[in-house]
C-alpha cells in the first residue's frame, strides 16, 4: 500500500484562498483516485503562503481488473445492429459469443477492463486537478497558457512504500514533477529531496516552514498571549485576523510593539480597526483599564538583531497610520463641536443612496418620520427617537468613517456623545445597523430599537417600491439581512407590532421618495402600494420561516400558523411575528406528543370525508350538528368533548395561550378515535349522514381555528 | 552598512544601475502629466502585442488631489514612481525584484519582505492584474503585478510589472520621518539640497491651483478637446494619403487620452465632480483607452503584420 505526496509549489496564495485551496485539492484527488477505483486508508491537506500539500495514505497499487458481460442484438439481426454492438463495446465479431435464451439466439461480449498502476491514475488525475483547479481567481504568467493563482513553479508527486519512493511521471506545461521541494524563502537555501510525508514534513520544519496552518496559527497565539500575559496585558481575540495571518508566514516569529503615548486616547476601536486593517496586528489590551496599549506583530523571519529592525520599522508605519487617524479624529470632533451632528451631517444631501431612491439625507428624513411612528411601540420616547434617527447617520460623513468605513455607528456613538446627546441617543447611533446577522446582538435598549427598526423597514418598503428585490443567490442591498433583522428585533423583545401597518405608512413614503424613477419606468408605475406590500409581507414570512427552520421549527408547522385559513386577503395573514412564533413552538411542541400526532391524523380523516362528501354532494356541511340526532355514546360523548374544548380553546387564543387551545384539541383524540372506531359516517339514513358530517364541520372548524392543520405533512 | 544609499537621488540611480544590469531599456520618464507610472505608453500600450519588452523609468507623477501644501509627512500631489515592465513576465521576477530591494540597503537578512495580496485595477485603462503589494517591515513598498488585461485586450503574453512609491520607500531607507526632510543628493555635497528646497514651494503653489483657482470651466472643455481629439485621431483610415505608408496613430491619439484622464483628476481635485459623474467621465476615458490598445495592435509594434 504505497502513500502519495503531492505539494504545488507557487508563488504567494493570497491568504484568504488558502484552507479552500487545502481541502478542494483533498477533494478533487480523493474523488478521483476513488472514481478510478482505487481505495485509501485516510487523506490530508496543508496550505502555506507558497505550496499546497496533499498526502494520501495507503492508497491501492493499482485500480482492479472489471468484467463485464452484454446482451447484444439477436443473431439474425440485421448487420447494421451487430456493427453498431461492436463499436459500443469496442470488440470484434470473433470475440463475441453467442448463447440462445427464450427469445432466440443472441450476441453476447465479455468486456474486460484491465487494472491501472496507481502512478498512471495519479498522473492524470493531477494533470486534470491542476488544469480545472476552482480558484476564486486565477492568472496566466510569462508566455504560457497556464492558470493558477499565482506562477506555479514546481510539482512534487511521489508514492512512496518501504521499498523506497518513486517520481509520479508528470508535465504540466512544462513544469515536471519531482521529488524536491523548498524551504522558507529567506531563511533555506536550495532544493530539498524528500522521499514521503513525514520526511516531509520534518525537512520542511527544518528549513523554517510549518507546514499546517493550524499549528501556525496556535503558535502564532500561544507565543502572543505569553508575550502579553508577562506584561499583564491580553490579546484581543481576532479568529479572523489569527487565520489570515497564518496564511501570510511560514514561520511565524511573533513580536510585541509599542503604541506612541499619543494615540493611546483615540477610541479603541479606532487603533484597532486601524492595526488590523492596515498593519494585520493584534490589539493588546490592559484588563484593568480596557485600553489598547500595545500590539502584536507577526514576523515572516528570523533576524540577527531579533526582530529589532523589523519591529522598529513596523511601529514607525503604525505611528504615520495612527496620526492620520487622530488627525480624523480630532478634525471630526471639532466639527461636531461646531455644527453638531446635524451640520456634520448636512453633506448627505448630496450623497445618493441610490438612483431611484434619492439622497442620503431623504432617506434618513423617512427614517427619522418612521421612528417617531415606531417609537411608542417599543416604550421609547417619539422625539427621543427622532432625533437619534436624525443624528444615526451623520458619521457617514465624518473623516473617520470615510477612512474606515467598518467604524459607521461606533464613532457616531462618540461624536453624538461629544455633542451632549445623551438618554439613549449615542447608543442607538451605535446600535442602529444590528442585528447583522443571525447570531449578531440584538439590541434591547428602546431607542436603539426604534429607530434599528425604522432604518430596515425603510431599506425594505424602498427597494421594494423599485422592485428591486433580492433574486436567488444575488442580494447586493443586503435586504434578506434587513428582514432578518426586523424579525430578531421583534422577537427578541417580544414587541406587539403589527408589521402590515407598520410597513403600510412607510411603503407610502417610499413609493413617493421613487415617484420620479417611477414616472419614468412603465413597469414600476403598474407597481402599487398594495402590490408591494403583499411582496414584502412575503417576504418576511419567508426570512421567517428560514430562520425558525435553523431553531428547528419543521416548515409546515410555520405554515400552519402563518396562513389564517379564514383570512381572503394574504397581507392580512399574520402579521404579529411573536404571535406566530409561539404559536408555531406550541403546535410544535403538540405534535411531538402521542395525543397531538393522532389528533392530526384523527382531523386529517375528518377532513378527507368531509371534503369528498362536500365535492360529491355539491354543498357545504356548516350548519350545527344537532346532538339528538346521535346514535351511539361515542357520538354522543365527542359532542361532549367539542363543547368541553370550544369552551376552552375559544378564550385561550383569544388570550394568545396556545399551549392551553393545543392542549383542549389534542384532548379531542381519544374521543375521535373511538367516533370514527364504531361509527360509520356515510349511512343511509340521510338525516344522520348530514348530521355526522356536521359534526365532521364543527371538528374541523375548531381545529383550523388553533392553526391550519392541513398544512402539516405526513 | 557601507554602501547605504545616502540620497533619495541616490536610491533612483542605484535602481537604473540594477535594472540595467538585468537587461531593461532605461527610459526617461514620458513629457506628460499622468497619475501613475503605468500610463507611460512603454507600460500600457507596450504591454500589449507577442513583441517582447523590458523597460525600466523614473515617472513624475501627479494625483491633484493628494496635495496638502507640502506640509503632510507623506503626501504630495506630485511624486515619483519607479516603473519595470517586463514581457514576457520571467519565471525568477521575484528573486529580480528582491534584489532590486538589496541594492537599495533592504536587506532580507534583516527586514520582514512579504507579498501580501493586491489585485491591481485601473478602471480609467480598463486593466487588471493579479499581484501583491509587497511589505518591509509591515510599511508598503512596492506594487507587483501579473498584467492580465490592459485596454480590455488579454495580455498574452503576460508582462510582469513592479512599480515602486520611490519617496515612501526612499524615506524608509534613509530613515526619515518627513519626505521635506529627505536629502535630496548627498548630504556631503558643496550644495546638499533636500526635498522641501526642491518642491515644498512647489507643492504649495499647486495645492492653491489644483484646490482652488484652477478655471474649472477650461479644464471642462480641455477634457472635452482631448476627447474629440483622440476620437478624430482614430477615425483616420490606416493609410497614410500623403507617404502611401501605413501609419495607424496611436501614439497621438493615446497622448489624448492621457490628458483627458489628467484633466479629469483636476476636476475632481476641484470638487466639481459629484459621486454620480464620476463614474461617467472614468467610463470616458477608459473609452478612450480602450480604443488606443484596438488602434496599438494594429501597429508594427503592437503585432500587426501585413
Amino acid at each position: 500500500m504505497p502513500d502519495l505526496l503531492i505539494e504545488l509549489f507557487s508563488e504567494e496564495i493570497p491568504a484568504r484562498m488558502q484552507a479552500r485551496a487545502a481541502s478542494d485539492l483533498k477533494a478533487l484527488v480523493t474523488n478521483g483516485l476513488v472514481e478510478a477505483g482505487l481505495t485509501y486508508a485516510s487523506a490530508g491537506a496543508f496550505a502555506t503562503p507558497r505550496r499546497l500539500t496533499l498526502s494520501v495514505e495507503g492508497l491501492s497499487a493499482e485500480s482492479p481488473t472489471t468484467r463485464e458481460e452484454r446482451k447484444g442484438p439477436r443473431t439474425d439481426a440485421p448487420d447494421q445492429a451487430l456493427q453498431g454492438f461492436l463499436r459500443s463495446t469496442g470488440l470484434t465479431r470473433d470475440q463475441l459469443e453467442t448463447r440462445d435464451d427464450k427469445k432466440g439466439q443472441f450476441w453476447f461480449a465479455r468486456i474486460t477492463r484491465p487494472g491501472r498502476p496507481a502512478d498512471d491514475i495519479v498522473a492524470e488525475l493531477l494533470d486534470h486537478t491542476i488544469r480545472n483547479f476552482p480558484w476564486p481567481k486565477s492568472m496566466r504568467w510569462g508566455a504560457g497558457s497556464l492558470r493558477w493563482v499565482r506562477p506555479l513553479h514546481s510539482i512534487l508527486c511521489i508514492l512512496s512504500a518501504e521499498d523506497g519512493a518513486q517520481i509520479v511521471p508528470l508535465t504540466v506545461e512544462g513544469i515536471t514533477a519531482g521529488d524536491t521541494t523548498r524551504g522558507h524563502r529567506f531563511l533555506s537555501k536550495g532544493a530539498i529531496k524528500v522521499s514521503g510525508f513525514n520526511d516531509y514534513a520534518a525537512k520542511l520544519k527544518k528549513a523554517h516552514v510549518i507546514l499546517s496552518p493550524e499549528d501556525r496559527a496556535s503558535q502564532i497565539w500561544h507565543d502572543a498571549t505569553t508575550m502579553a500575559f508577562a506584561q499583564g496585558l491580553e490579546v484581543v481575540e481576532d479568529k479572523a485576523l489569527l487565520a489570515e495571518v497564518a496564511g501570510l508566514v511560514e514561520w511565524p516569529v511573533v513580536l510585541l510593539g509599542e503604541i506612541d503615548a499619543e494615540f493611546l486616547d483615540l477610541p479603541p476601536e479606532v487603533l484597532q480597526t486601524s492595526m488590523r486593517e492596515h498593519q494585520k496586528f493584534f490589539s493588546v489590551r490592559n484588563p484593568k483599564t480596557g485600553r489598547i496599549e500595545k500590539f502584536v506583530t507577526v514576523a515572516n523571519t528570523e533576524t540577527a538583531d531579533h526582530g529589532a529592525t523589523i519591529l522598529a520599522g513596523n511601529q514607525k508605519v503604525l505611528a504615520a497610520r495612527l496620526s492620520d487617524a487622530k488627525f480624523f479624529w480630532e478634525n471630526d470632533l471639532r466639527t461636531v463641536k461646531e455644527i453638531g451632528l446635524e451640520g456634520m451631517a448636512k453633506p448627505l444631501a448630496e450623497v445618493t443612496f441610490h438612483n431611484k431612491l434619492g439622497s442620503q439625507a431623504e432617506r434618513i428624513a423617512r427614517i427619522e418620520a418612521l421612528a417617531r411612528e415606531i417609537a411608542p411601540l417599543v416604550g421609547a420616547k417619539p422625539d427621543l427617537a427622532a432625533e437619534a434617527a436624525r443624528i444615526a447617520k451623520a458619521d457617514l460623513a465624518s473623516e473617520m468613517v470615510y477612512e474606515f468605513p467598518e467604524l459607521q455607528g461606533i464613532m457616531g456613538k462618540y461624536y453624538a456623545e461629544a455633542a451632549g446627546h445623551d438618554d439613549g441617543v449615542p447608543q442607538a447611533c451605535a446600535e442602529h445597523y444590528s442585528p447583522l446577522g443571525p447570531s449578531d446582538e440584538v439590541p434591547t435598549a428602546p431607542v436603539s430599537v426604534a429607530v434599528a427598526l425604522a432604518d430596515k423597514i425603510d431599506m425594505l418598503t424602498g427597494f421594494w417600491a423599485i422592485d428591486e428585490k433580492p433574486t436567488g443567490s444575488k442580494d447586493p442591498f443586503a435586504l434578506r439581512r434587513a428582514a432578518l433583522g426586523v424579525i430578531r428585533l421583534v422577537l427578541s423583545n417580544r414587541l406587539k407590532l403589527n408589521l402590515l401597518s407598520l410597513t403600510e405608512e412607510a411603503m407610502r413614503w417610499a413609493m413617493a421618495a421613487a415617484s420620479p424613477a417611477r414616472g419614468a419606468d412603465p413597469s414600476l408605475r403598474e407597481l402599487d402600494d398594495r402590490v408591494a406590500i403583499v411582496h414584502l409581507i412575503d417576504f418576511f414570512h419567508d426570512r421567517l420561516k428560514v430562520y425558525l427552520r435553523d431553531l428547528g421549527i419543521r416548515h409546515d408547522v410555520i405554515d400552519a400558523c402563518l396562513y389564517d385559513a379564514s383570512a381572503d386577503d394574504k397581507a392580512a395573514h399574520a402579521v404579529n411575528l411573536v404571535q406566530v412564533v409561539k404559536r408555531a413552538e406550541a403546535l410544535s411542541e403538540t405534535l411531538k406528543t402521542d395525543d397531538g400526532e393522532n389528533l392530526l391524523q384523527g382531523f386529517k380523516r375528518a377532513n378527507n370525508i368531509l371534503t369528498q362528501a362536500e365535492e360529491k354532494d355539491g354543498v357545504e356541511y356548516s350548519y350545527g350538528a344537532d346532538v339528538k340526532f346521535a346514535e351511539t355514546d361515542e357520538e354522543r360523548a365527542l359532542f361532549a368533548a367539542l363543547d368541553a374544548a370550544e369552551a376552552k380553546i375559544a378564550p385561550a387564543m383569544k388570550a394568545e395561550d396556545f399551549a392551553a387551545a393545543m392542549s383542549a384539541m389534542a384532548d379531542l383524540r381519544a374521543p375521535l378515535d373511538a367516533f370514527f372506531e364504531a361509527v360509520q359516517i356515510n349511512t343511509d339514513n340521510s338525516i344522520i349522514r348530514r348530521n355526522r358530517l356536521n359534526l365532521l364541520s364543527r371538528i374541523r372548524t375548531l381545529c383550523l381555528s388553533v392553526a391550519d392543520l392541513t398544512r402539516i405533512e405526513g | 552598512m557601507a554602501d547605504a544609499p545616502k540620497s533619495f537621488q541616490d536610491i533612483i540611480l542605484r535602481l537604473q544601475a540594477y535594472w540595467a544590469a538585468q537587461g531593461c531599456a532605461v527610459l526617461q520618464p514620458y513629457d506628460m502629466e499622468v497619475g501613475a507610472g503605468t500610463f507611460h505608453p512603454a507600460t500600457t500600450l507596450r504591454s500589449l502585442g507577442a513583441a517582447p519588452w523590458a523597460a525600466a523609468y523614473v515617472q513624475p507623477s501627479r494625483r491633484p488631489t493628494d496635495g496638502r501644501y507640502g506640509d503632510n509627512p507623506n503626501r504630495l500631489q506630485h511624486y515619483y514612481q519607479y516603473q519595470v515592465i517586463i514581457k514576457p513576465s520571467p519565471p525568477d521576477l521575484q528573486d529580480l525584484y528582491l534584489g532590486s530591494l538589496k541594492a537599495i540597503g533592504i536587506d532580507a537578512a534583516r527586514h520582514d519582505i512579504r507579498f501580501v495580496e493586491d489585485d491591481w485595477e485601473s478602471p480609467t485603462l480598463g486593466a487588471w492584474g493579479l499581484g501583491w503589494e509587497v511589505w518591509c517591515d509591515g510599511m508598503e513598498v512596492s506594487q507587483f503585478t501579473y498584467f492580465q488585461q490592459v485596454g480590455g485586450h488579454d495580455c498574452a503574453p503576460v508582462s510582469g510589472e513592479l512599480t515602486y512609491g520611490l519617496e515612501r520607500l526612499a524615506m524608509y531607507v534613509l530613515g526619515v520621518d518627513h519626505v521635506m526632510d529627505m536629502p535630496f543628493n548627498d548630504p556631503g555635497a558643496p550644495i546638499p539640497l533636500r526635498y522641501g528646497d526642491i518642491f515644498r514651494q512647489t507643492e504649495e503653489e499647486y495645492s492653491r491651483w489644483n484646490f482652488d483657482t484652477a478655471d474649472t470651466e477650461m479644464l471642462l472643455h480641455h477634457f472635452m478637446d482631448a476627447e474629440a481629439e483622440c476620437l478624430r485621431i482614430l477615425a483616420h483610415p490606416a493609410e497614410d494619403p500623403k507617404t502611401g505608408r501605413r501609419i495607424v496613430m496611436a501614439h497621438p491619439a493615446y497622448d489624448q487620452c492621457i490628458k483627458a484622464s489628467h484633466l479629469f483628476n483636476l476636476l475632481d481635485a476641484r470638487g466639481v465632480i459629484s459621486v454620480t459623474e464620476r463614474q461617467a467621465y472614468i467610463g470616458r476615458v477608459r473609452t478612450l483607452a480602450k480604443l488606443c490598445a484596438d488602434a496599438f495592435v494594429q501597429t508594427e509594434a503592437g503585432g500587426w503584420a501585413a
